[in-house]
């Protein structure tokens, strides 16, 4: 192992790091209390281990891409929720909000013959409309987040019980709506997004690091970023593969092969709110916002208008996942978004590794935690469990993610690394 | 010697409600020159920097900027004239890096995209203008700093944006003797480069050493404003306790209260 002394613009002296000791960094920081993702992937890993020692059937094309569709709700609400909880605030009424929301499309759709078109869109401005009025009464008014989304959870309950006539069930029937959730995408696109995804993501990594080095600035070591870009393309590959089988029972009747339709959504929105959260200037307020709220007023940053923006993100993320939740059982009910479903989204983003005292936090935590629950849900599921057991193993994780959040906390205030 | 004042405040006035806090206060900070502001607790020392850096906003008063009469309403009006102040408790977020917390708030961009590269530059020049070799990495998260190291980030911060004066709120407060030498060292370097700069400090060692000038309030009043060659450490202490000090300081128009002599309150952290 050679480490170089590398000297940065201005002056400043660092050590260029080599693949050996950026993995000692990175264990350092693990070490310190910055797990980061580490605890979902494992996770997720020994729990898909068990479940598929358990149940053949867990391991089954089938059911991978049952996992995505059955996971989109949660997933999109928990990226909403992210950025609520990246400022220590909290979002008791995501779940309803997305029933709402769910049921505004449903009713628009159905009982008003709107076209789809019109119809996503006049939900997701619902959903703008309440982040927005959650928002304003937590920054503006300074009602704790817990209180005015509490009662925005029982209120939306009613919204919901009262939009849908006191309980009736609206279906929807319009194809290209309910196939948003249900159908696939072409072998041919499959592969063609899969490929496009690993390319651009390669793009993005040299071009970061040939604009670092262009001005002398210290570079991730290219082992590193050759790992990175490998890691993801295996991983995309590998899925798309397994996807683009034929999984249907009896392919004479119903085939069935290609990459969900929702995967594409959920990567899209994980790439832009990537992007928002770490590229551009509203993101980096939202952790100064998130890490030392008067730091972030002092050095000049609005720091009401943040508030109420990251619920309004909240909210229309709701209102995407409450669409998915209609695509998929084509219908809209009382209890759309109602039960776990919020306490799943919130549970997906802590057991990712979104901290629930604000400050840290990322996108892909919510599609891992949302991969995590998905996964027990559908496993034990399988295995035959009722939901009273299902409740009480996922509320048990839940458990064991924030306990792991505490104690890291607590380890990184003793090392001084957070 | 500068005969200009940089900045010249004169008949400031500031309440909160019925409590007066300043009362027709002036103060003047040349360039180049270290002008160290003194007081005891609640002298309103915290209150008079919130009001220059529009934090606070003031009652009455002019407030002069290099010969032009300006108005302070927020903070960004302090930044665009050139005013930075570096704050008691920092005012740096833990969970972002050196050149993150640096740039927070008046971030480069390209587009609508963050330009790293030129930001995490423009930190290291500024850290190497003011010779600071003790960081490991710039992308280090703040966290993970040191006192003298957070302080260090704090006022290269403030050096990065060609400021004309930093205000420094007592940045020696919690620093070990060799990290309170360093950042004397830095405050010196940053009048040396030109800069007005205002020591907020209740240290009398720490204000003899680098200041030039001392201003003292008292009780919301500017006792005096004197150039610390012309004082001893017992007139100082005299003009922060009592208001006045043989012929320099305020009228004794009314008994000073006792506040013990020459006890000098170092506490820190205990003035807001």
């Amino acid at each position: 192992m050679t480490t170089t002394t590398t000297t940065t613009a201005g002056g400043v002296k660092v050590v260029k790091p080599t693949v050996a000791s950026y993995i000692n960094d990175y264990w350092g920081r693990v070490r310190g209390g910055d797990l980061g993702t580490l605890p979902a992937i494992l996770g997720l890993i020994v729990l898909s281990l068990i479940f598929g020692i358990a149940r053949d059937t867990f391991f089954s094309g089938l059911n991978f891409a049952n996992l995505f569709n059955q996971g989109a709700q949660v997933v999109f609400i928990a990226m909403g929720l992210i950025f609520v909880l990246l400022l220590g605030e909290i979002d008791l009424s995501a779940g309803f909000a997305s029933g709402v929301c769910g049921a505004v499309v449903a009713i628009l759709l159905t009982n008003h013959g709107w076209e789809w078109y019109t119809a996503i869109p006049a939900a997701l401005v619902t959903g703008i409309v309440i982040g927005f009025v959650l928002g304003f009464l937590v920054a503006k008014l300074g009602i704790p987040s817990f209180v005015v989304t509490l009662a925005a959870f029982l209120a939306f309950q009613g919204v919901l019980l009262v939009l849908l006539g006191g309980g009736t069930n609206i279906s929807t029937r319009n194809e290209f709506f309910n196939s948003l959730n249900n159908n696939n995408l072409s072998v041919a696109w499959s592969w063609i997004l899969a490929i496009v995804a690993v390319l651009g993501y390669a793009a993005v990594q040299f071009n970061q690091m040939r604009s670092r080095a262009k001005r002398g600035l210290v570079t991730d070591p290219m082992g590193i970023v050759l790992m990175r870009i490998g890691g993801l393309a295996v991983l995309l590959l590998v899925a798309t593969a397994v996807l683009t089988q034929e999984r249907a029972i009896n392919p004479a009747i119903n085939s069935l092969k290609g990459v969900p339709i929702v995967v594409p959504i959920i990567g899209f929105f994980l790439v832009l709110w990537t992007f928002v959260l770490g590229r551009t200037s509203y993101g980096r307020h939202v952790y100064a916002v998130g890490g030392n709220t008067e730091a972030a007023r002092r050095a000049g940053i609005p720091v009401d208008r943040i508030r109420i923006s990251v619920f309004v993100i909240g909210s229309f993320m709701a209102a995407i996942g409450g669409i998915m939740a209609v695509s998929r059982a084509s219908s809209v009910d009382p209890n759309t978004g109602g039960s776990n479903i919020l306490l799943y989204s919130v549970g997906a983003a802590v057991i990712g590794g979104t901290s629930l005292f604000g400050g840290k936090g990322k996108v892909i935590n919510a599609v891992i935690g949302g991969a995590v629950i998905a996964v027990i849900d559908n496993g034990m599921t399988l295995m035959g469990f009722n939901s009273g057991t299902k409740f009480i193993v996922t509320g048990l994780i839940l458990l064991v993610a924030a306990s792991v959040d505490a104690l890291a906390r607590r380890r990184a205030a003793a090392t001084g690394n957070r | 010697m500068a005969a200009t004042p940089l900045l010249e405040l004169s008949g400031i006035n500031k309440g909160f409600g019925p409590v007066q806090v300043l009362h027709d206060v002036g103060l003047s900070v040349y360039p180049g020159e270290v002008t160290a502001l003194v007081g005891d607790n609640g002298a309103g020392k915290s209150t008079l920097v919130k009001c220059i850096s529009g934090i606070y906003q003031i009652d009455s008063g002019t407030v002069t900027f290099e010969g032009n009469q300006v108005a302070i309403h927020t903070p960004s009006d302090a930044s665009g004239l050139g005013i930075e102040v570096v704050y008691q408790d920092l005012a740096l977020c833990d969970n972002l890096d050196v050149v993150q917390n640096m740039f927070l708030g008046r971030e480069k961009k390209r587009g609508i995209v963050l330009d790293e590269p030129t930001m995490e530059q423009m930190a290291g020049d500024a850290l190497a203008s003011l010779s600071v070799r003790t960081l490991k990495s710039l992308r280090q998260l703040v966290a993970s700093l040191s006192g003298g190291q957070r302080q260090t980030v704090a006022i290269a911060k403030a050096v990065l944006w060609n400021s004309k004066i930093v205000i420094l709120d007592e940045p020696t407060a919690a620093l070990g003797v060799a990290q309170t030498a360093q950042v004397l060292e830095l405050v010196r370097r940053l009048a040396d480069n030109g800069l007005g700069v205002v020591l907020i400090s209740h240290n009398m060692n720490d204000v003899f050493a680098v200041s030039d000038r001392i201003a003292a309030l008292y009780l919301g009043r500017m006792a005096a404003q004197v150039k610390t060659t012309d004082v001893t450490h017992a007139q100082v202490v005299e003009l922060i306790t009592g208001g006045r000090s043989g012929n320099i300081g305020l009228p004794p128009e009314k008994p000073a209260a006792d506040f013990g002599g020459d006890v000098v309150d170092i506490t820190p952290g205990g003035d807001k």
